[in-house]
């Protein structure tokens, strides 16, 4: 019988962590097709965030290291300056990398580093319970903001893609989410293209994804891709931001 | 190899590089900018690189990311840089990832000053990040000293996988002396069969980490740490000693305040006082099985740091009792003068406390 559709070998046999209609699974996969497919994996370093996709370094089939918290792109600089013609991506999420590591983020974009970054925004603190995050909406309700988020208190939340595309450094930013099969396979295009940014030398890459948490938001998975489409894509329009210009 | 005048700073990089170095990640803070500084200018001539971090946090994890990919690495900062550091030493720590950190201690609390000090003794010793772990510290009295534990550094970081911390201050790192380095074999460089540099399809993925989620798991990880920290306990006490088992009083002190006794020694011999000294070159380990050699009816140990007493208590811990202690210490950049120590000793001999 002619084989269809199989696991990628990107990923390892062990069964993920993640909550029931999270979608870090399906990015997860996305992410190591694309190694897969653009014949890095091997030579792949990623490093691993801390948050909800801790445990990445067990599910990438590839060399693996832990980071602290938010430190991931120093560490990604670190990993690539030695080793340049390593693949190194980095996976985090919208605490690590939109809240304690903005200057990581910012200056590893800055210095057009040439590592790729996959940033999962799920507008709110997953692993450690459902805290507000720097994305969490304005009126999303959260652990620590159980009135709301309240912009007086907190502010707007931060839109991460809009601010690294102004560095000079950053040569790709797109913004994508997972909630249709469409929007799936818009999202493994941008990460491939995100991926080659890195392949050719070119700089700094990032792929913001606009994910869904069922668990801590309160509400079951299908209502949650509702609640994302509804209210996180009208703050977070999904689209290229940059990209290097044909023939450049 | 003949002798050269160098700044105990620049000493530092010549001497890293020396030992193999590649790769050095660090943020600016006064007093160790020559070590940055030389980095930056000698590291491209060997094939190195030297990236200057938005901050000390980012510098030391770039150090995580570089000796998980297998690359001798180091950095450098000051006592408030050193403390940002912690965070990213304790990861390195735990994830058994080998590097040289020096620290160029200044005074402190917080923002301190810029002039030498002592203060960070607890902090390199005890450690300033979370969790049971220890560094190996290396503190040199001198530039020449400095050369031969920076190269020495590189080869036990890799050895027992651990990071080492070179404890300097401000005196050494701005001082010049002269300096040799000596032929010696290659360092010592075992395989890394650990490090991230890519499976390229002919082994299992390879993890650095810090995490274990399982209790069961995280206590065999520190019992394994514990067990290595006591081998460097065993194999890698270092120390300096002079006339100690005849000695009416000992003094012990450590870096730039042990020059200072030595000196103070030498005034106090010239007027008949039987002095000792205990120069701790490893604080981890720790020499406390030196101090046994110290007779009974010693009138005292003199502890001189320039701090308010960190190391003393190492120094009671080795006593534990058996003589009585002393402290001299000066604080907030202020060097203690020989003529401090000979008076501090003279009033301990004649005082029958």
């Amino acid at each position: 019988m002619a084989v269809v559709f199989e696991k990628t070998r990107g990923l390892t046999d062990v069964s993920t962590h993640y909550c029931p209609g999270c979608t870090h699974g399906i990015i997860h996969r996305l992410v190591a097709e694309s190694l897969v497919e653009l014949g890095v994996l091997d030579k792949s370093i990623g490093i691993a965030p801390v948050g909800c996709a801790v445990l990445a370094y067990n599910y990438f089939n590839c060399d693996m290291q832990e980071a602290a918290h938010g430190r991931a792109p120093a560490v990604a600089t670190g990993v690539k300056r030695v080793n340049p013609d390593n693949f190194v991506f980095t996976y985090q999420g919208d605490g690590d990398l939109a809240s304690i590591g903005t200057a990581e983020i910012v200056h590893a974009a800055h210095r057009g580093e040439k590592i790729s970054t996959i940033f999962v925004n799920n507008a709110i603190y997953g692993m450690t319970g459902g805290q507000m995050a720097p994305t969490t909406l304005i009126g999303q309700k959260a652990t620590t903001a159980p009135y709301g988020r309240d912009e007086s208190l907190t502010g707007r939340p931060i839109r991460i893609s809009e601010m690294l595309a102004t560095i000079d450094g950053a040569k790709f930013v797109e913004r994508v989410t997972v909630t249709t099969p469409a929007q799936i396979r818009k999202a493994k295009k941008a990460i491939k293209e995100c991926f080659k940014i890195q392949i050719e030398g070119k700089g700094f890459g990032i792929v913001e994804v606009l994910s869904t948490c069922p668990t801590n938001w309160g509400y079951t998975p299908v209502e949650a891709i509702k609640w994302l489409e509804k209210n996180m894509i009208p703050y977070y329009p999904l689209g290229n931001f940059k990209k290097p210009e044909e023939g450049r | 190899m003949a002798k050269v005048l160098m700044k105990g700073n620049e000493a530092v990089g010549a001497a890293a590089i020396e030992a193999g170095c590649k790769f050095f990640f660090g943020y600016p803070i006064t007093p160790q900018n020559e070590i940055p500084e030389y980095m930056s200018r000698e590291l491209p001539k060997v094939g190195g690189m030297f990236v200057q971090a938005e901050s000390e946090i980012a510098a030391i994890n770039m150090v995580y990311g570089a000796a998980g990919a297998g690359a001798r690495v180091m950095t450098s900062s000051s006592s408030p840089g050193i403390s940002l550091k912690q965070e990213g030493i304790s990861y390195i720590a735990g994830a058994e990832l080998p590097c040289v950190i020096v620290n160029m201690m200044r005074g402190g609390p917080g923002l301190g000053g810029i002039q030498p000090s002592q203060t960070d003794y607890f902090q390199a010793t005890r450690g300033g990040g979370n969790g049971d772990y220890r560094l190996l510290v290396l503190a040199p009295a001198d530039v020449q000293e400095l050369v031969d534990l920076v190269i020495e550094g590189f080869d036990l970081a890799d050895e027992y996988r651990n990071p080492v911390m070179i404890l300097g201050d401000g005196m050494i790192g701005q001082m010049m002396e002269p300096v040799e380095f000596k032929e010696r074999e290659k360092s010592f460089l075992p395989s890394k069969a650990w490090a991230t540099t890519g499976t390229n399809g002919n082994r299992k993925p390879n993890i650095i980490n810090s995490l274990y989620l399982n209790a069961e798991d995280l206590e065999k990880h520190n019992t394994n740490l514990q067990a290595k920290y006591k081998k460097m306990r065993e194999k890698e006490v270092r120390v300096e000693s002079y006339k100690i088992e005849d000695a009416d009083i000992v003094i012990s002190a450590y870096g730039t305040t042990a020059r200072i006794a030595k000196t103070a020694i030498a005034k106090l011999e010239k007027e008949g006082y039987k002095v000792g000294l205990i120069r701790p070159i490893s604080l981890f380990p720790y020499p406390y099985e030196e101090f046994n050699k110290i007779k009974d009816d010693c009138k005292g140990v003199l502890t001189v740091e320039m701090n308010t007493g960190q190391m003393i208590d190492d120094v009671k811990l080795a006593l534990n009792g058996r003589i009585p202690a002393y402290f001299y210490g000066r604080t907030g950049g202020m060097v203690p003068t020989p003529e401090e120590i000979v008076e501090k000793v003279k009033e301990i001999y004649g005082g029958e406390k």
